[in-house]
């Protein structure tokens, strides 16, 4: 049965933009998004590519997850890193994840990394910079290994090492002083995990754990939590407490009642159609 | 200077736009500090993380100065209002002892403290202090200011950047809010448990908190530092 109610098309709903305006104008807060005020990384070695990324998550000055997930899967030979908002990263890249899938479904070919490049470049640059994600994409197809930035306005940079976000400048100077062609799969992910880490440490916006992907031809490796250089400390005292230690003001018990229906099937009669 | 075109007269200025004069003298350094008074000790602790921003002044800048053997006052917010503050503080210590020959006590530290706080009413020193100590009967004294001089004596306070985070924290465990039990006097050691509980804890979810923690315990004896690492990230 089809539904009543408009069918919504896809894409953006604008519906509440004039009102939010209106609120907005009055002085009502705007609600925050979670950034991901990150440090995110990757380069080309000997036989493909390494990403990197830390997995803090802030709203404002506060840490929203200490261990997120921001290497995102984009096609088996594919990964996106993603930096921003953290909504705008994670929808962008499944989107363009669908789309690739359904490419790869209809060539019958394994998706290239600079058709993902476009689509997600084209995708940005429609929104106008509205759509907060900065990217690091990484992977290797049939022409080799590809790396590519992109800018939340959609301009792209191919390079063969890069970083983004709000630890860039702490990931880039590790990267400028050890970066050269022809790393080892060891060197490349050693070099990774020190240009995160250079984030994670010195960038306020950047902490906890760095996540590696590593890509090859042949096959991906998923690294979650690489290095945990930031282990919590053990707490001095104990907080447990026997119930009742606060004070309970009021209590109200419901019973759950099981409400049933007996519906009597009236026999008809057999239509007349003589 | 000469016009380039007949008829138009000479002027400095190529083009003649308002200029503004604007004027920001105030930056947020971030960073916790709080204070806890104890039967006869007083507990001052602080992390020493330095930021702007996004960036990291420095990991160990101290926001705890010692006034006195029964005095330690704490100051978070711009930190160049807060180390001219503290020098006014001092110097007029300085002049109080060679005016009277005896330290300030406690108390007149207390209340010269938010006299100068609002003498600067109308252009303040952006600093959230915390002064700790013992008062004239050796008990322990902690009080608490807002930037312009407002100040009141409490039993604990926290103030700073994840001030938010561990007030309720302390009101739960200092102060037996929502709690039953019987209230009682803490020791040192559970005061100090505490504090260290608090930090590590306002570090896990506060960016601007984090590297060292430093401990001023104030006992009748006089005062002890003590300095323990928290996380660097």
């Amino acid at each position: 049965m089809t539904s009543r109610l408009p069918q919504t098309k896809g894409g953006f709903n604008f519906d509440n933009y004039v009102r939010n305006a209106a609120l907005e104008g009055r002085g009502l807060a705007v609600p925050k998004a979670t950034k991901t005020g990150t440090t995110i990384v990757g380069l080309i070695y000997k036989d493909g590519i390494v990403l990197g990324a830390d997995t803090r998550a802030t709203s404002g000055p506060i840490v929203a997850d200490k261990n997120c997930e921001k290497i995102h899967y984009l096609a088996p030979n594919m990964y996106c890193c993603g930096a921003g908002t953290a909504a705008d990263t994670e929808m962008t890249t499944s989107l363009i994840s669908s789309q690739l899938e359904l490419h790869r479904l209809s060539t019958g070919r394994q998706a290239r990394v600079d058709t993902a490049m476009t689509l997600l470049k084209q995708m940005l640059f429609k929104h106008q910079g509205h759509i907060g994600a900065a990217l690091v994409l990484g992977g290797v197809d049939i022409k080799g290994p590809h790396l590519y930035t992109i800018a939340p306005h959609g301009s792209t940079d191919k390079l063969p090492y890069v970083t983004m976000g709000s630890g860039s400048l702490a990931a880039m100077s590790v990267f400028e002083s050890r970066y050269k062609p022809g790393l080892s799969r060891e060197e490349g992910i050693e070099l990774v995990k020190d240009a995160i880490e250079a984030g994670i440490f010195n960038d306020l916006g950047s902490g906890s754990n760095v996540d590696v992907t590593v890509i090859t031809s042949e096959r991906v490796e998923t690294l979650r939590n690489y290095a945990r250089p930031n282990e919590r400390g053990i707490k001095e005292a104990s907080y447990k407490y026997p119930p009742g230690t606060t004070k309970v003001l009021k209590t109200s018990i419901r019973d759950l009642m099981d409400i049933s229906e007996t519906v009597k099937v009236a026999t008809t009669e057999a239509m007349d159609i003589s | 200077m000469l016009s380039t075109y007949p008829g138009q007269p000479a002027v400095d200025h190529p083009v003649s736009a308002p200029i503004e004069h604007r004027f920001d003298p105030y930056v947020d350094n971030g960073g916790t500090l709080l204070s806890i008074a104890g039967d006869e000790f007083c507990v001052v602790a602080a992390d020493t993380r330095q930021s702007e921003g996004y960036l990291i002044n420095s990991r160990y800048v101290p926001k705890s100065v010692k006034l006195s053997d029964k005095t330690v006052i704490s100051m978070g917010g711009c930190y160049a209002d807060c180390l001219t503050l503290t020098k006014r503080i001092q110097q007029s210590m300085e002049w109080y002892h060679h005016a009277h020959g005896k330290t300030m006590s406690t108390a007149a530290v207390a209340q010269m403290l938010s006299i100068m706080l609002y003498q600067k009413r109308f252009f303040p020193f952006y600093s959230w202090c915390i002064l700790g100590g013992l008062d004239e009967e050796g008990k322990g004294a902690v009080y608490t200011y807002d930037p312009v001089g407002s100040y009141e004596r409490e039993s604990c306070r926290c103030a700073g950047s994840a001030s938010s985070l561990i007030q309720p924290f302390l009101d739960n465990q200092i102060s037996f809010k929502n709690q039953e039990t019987q209230r009682r006097n803490l020791s040192l050691e559970q005061v100090l448990r505490i504090t260290k509980d608090s930090f590590t804890s306002a570090t896990e979810r506060d960016i601007y908190t984090g590297d060292y923690l430093e401990i001023f315990v104030i006992t009748k004896n006089g005062v002890q530092v003590q300095k323990m690492d928290l996380k660097k990230d």
